[in-house]
């Protein structure tokens, strides 16, 4: 009899807690929107600001809402523009209409005080050094993104233009996507 | 007065949950690289574990008592604990984004962690009033949040020391929680349990 009681009891609370957590996800739902969840699944999440989007996740949203274009996400590069073109079946378009070089940042060492301000400013920590040292960049993993420019009190970063290494170079993309109905006119 | 300060001070500093009784020693060791993620994960176990300290003894003196049900009791906290978790994690969300951003992450992760687990059946095995009850709560969370930035903030340090090499990471990292542990025994002449 009381293992009956106990099993009810516990069943009974059970199920009145599933009940108000049922109504809870009701109330409380919130228009997640799954498509910008996609988008920012995609994204490298360096939150550089590249986009001009605070970080990752604004960008996401605001390309799911259709207010951004699909190609601003300038360390995620062609491969992830496709993707992203994809889930939201719009047509790739070419990387940033400017079309930046890769840059990648460089400290002057003889006029860096060692402030750490840059190394705080970094998205992806590719500034090492130590207070009142001088600090350097890790030039494989910069990704020109020019955050560290700014809080430099002393202006001695500078941005240089990346040289191609071996390790990263490839094949320049083609630069005129062909149209079908081009191909099928001639 | 005096007795609520002793609760929190015994709480806190000398029953340490994590330094001197070692429940939630998970999170202790997995969310302790960045001193900023402690911190969130700290403010969620603190709300957690106050909130579960409250909601235990009521279902303890409401429910498990009247009915003779004792020997369920860690069934019963697990369910209550869990839904209540759930139940704030979707409040949250809903009326707090920013706040979601900071605890989302982590509320899940301690749904039926062994220190909120420990907490509340330690708790009401003491058989505290319920005031007491949620201010242990409190002092057993504040503990583990102070534990948990001390030894971020030390494991911080320690990865840009020169340790030897064979002793990098997880190593290095729990004999420096034996070490704060034993700091912690420091404590144990201060209140008497």
């Amino acid at each position: 009899m009381a293992i009956l009681t106990a099993v009810a009891l516990f069943a009974a609370l059970a199920l009145l807690v599933g009940i108000v957590l049922a109504v809870a996800t009701r109330i409380f739902h919130v228009a997640g929107d799954p498509t910008a969840e996609r988008i920012e699944a995609l994204l490298p999440q360096t939150q550089c600001g590249q986009c001009r989007y605070p970080g990752c996740r604004p960008y996401a949203e605001a390309v799911a809402k259709g207010e951004a274009e699909v190609n601003r996400c300038v360390p995620g590069g062609e491969k992830v523009m496709r993707q992203i073109a994809e889930i939201m079946g719009v047509e790739p378009q070419a990387m940033e209409i400017e079309a930046p070089l890769p840059m990648v940042a460089m400290i002057r060492e003889e006029e860096c005080i060692g402030c750490t301000l840059c190394i705080k400013a970094c998205p992806i920590d590719a500034i090492v050094g130590a207070p009142k040292q001088n600090h350097a960049v890790i030039s494989s993993h910069c990704t020109g993104c020019q955050r560290c420019l700014e809080p430099c009190p002393v202006d001695c970063i500078e941005m240089l233009i990346k040289k191609e290494r071996l390790e990263e170079w490839r094949w320049s993309a083609p630069s005129v996507v062909e149209q079908p109905e081009e191909r099928k006119a001639a | 007065m005096n007795e609520f300060l002793l609760i929190l001070l015994s709480a806190v500093l000398v029953n340490n949950y994590v330094l001197s009784k070692f429940l939630g020693i998970c999170p202790f060791l997995g969310v302790s690289s960045k001193v900023e993620a402690s911190v969130g994960m700290s403010w969620a176990v603190m709300f957690v574990i106050t909130l579960a300290a409250s909601t235990t003894w009521i279902l303890e003196h409401y429910l498990l008592i009247p009915f003779d049900l004792l020997y369920l009791r860690t069934m019963f906290f697990i369910l209550i604990i869990a839904a209540l978790v759930q139940f704030i994690e979707l409040a949250i969300h809903k009326s707090s984004p920013a706040l979601h951003q900071t605890l989302g992450i982590y509320l899940p992760l301690i749904t039926t962690n062994c220190a909120v687990l420990g907490v509340a059946i330690l708790n009401v095995q003491q058989d505290k009033g319920f005031f007491a009850s949620t201010l242990y709560g409190f002092g057993a969370a504040a503990g583990f949040a102070l534990a948990l930035i001390l030894f971020a903030g030390l494991r911080e340090r320690i990865d840009r020391a020169p340790v030897p090499e064979s002793f990098k990471g997880s190593p290095v990292a729990l004999i420096t929680a034996g070490l704060l542990s034993l700091a912690f025994l420091g404590f144990a002449g201060l209140v008497r349990p």
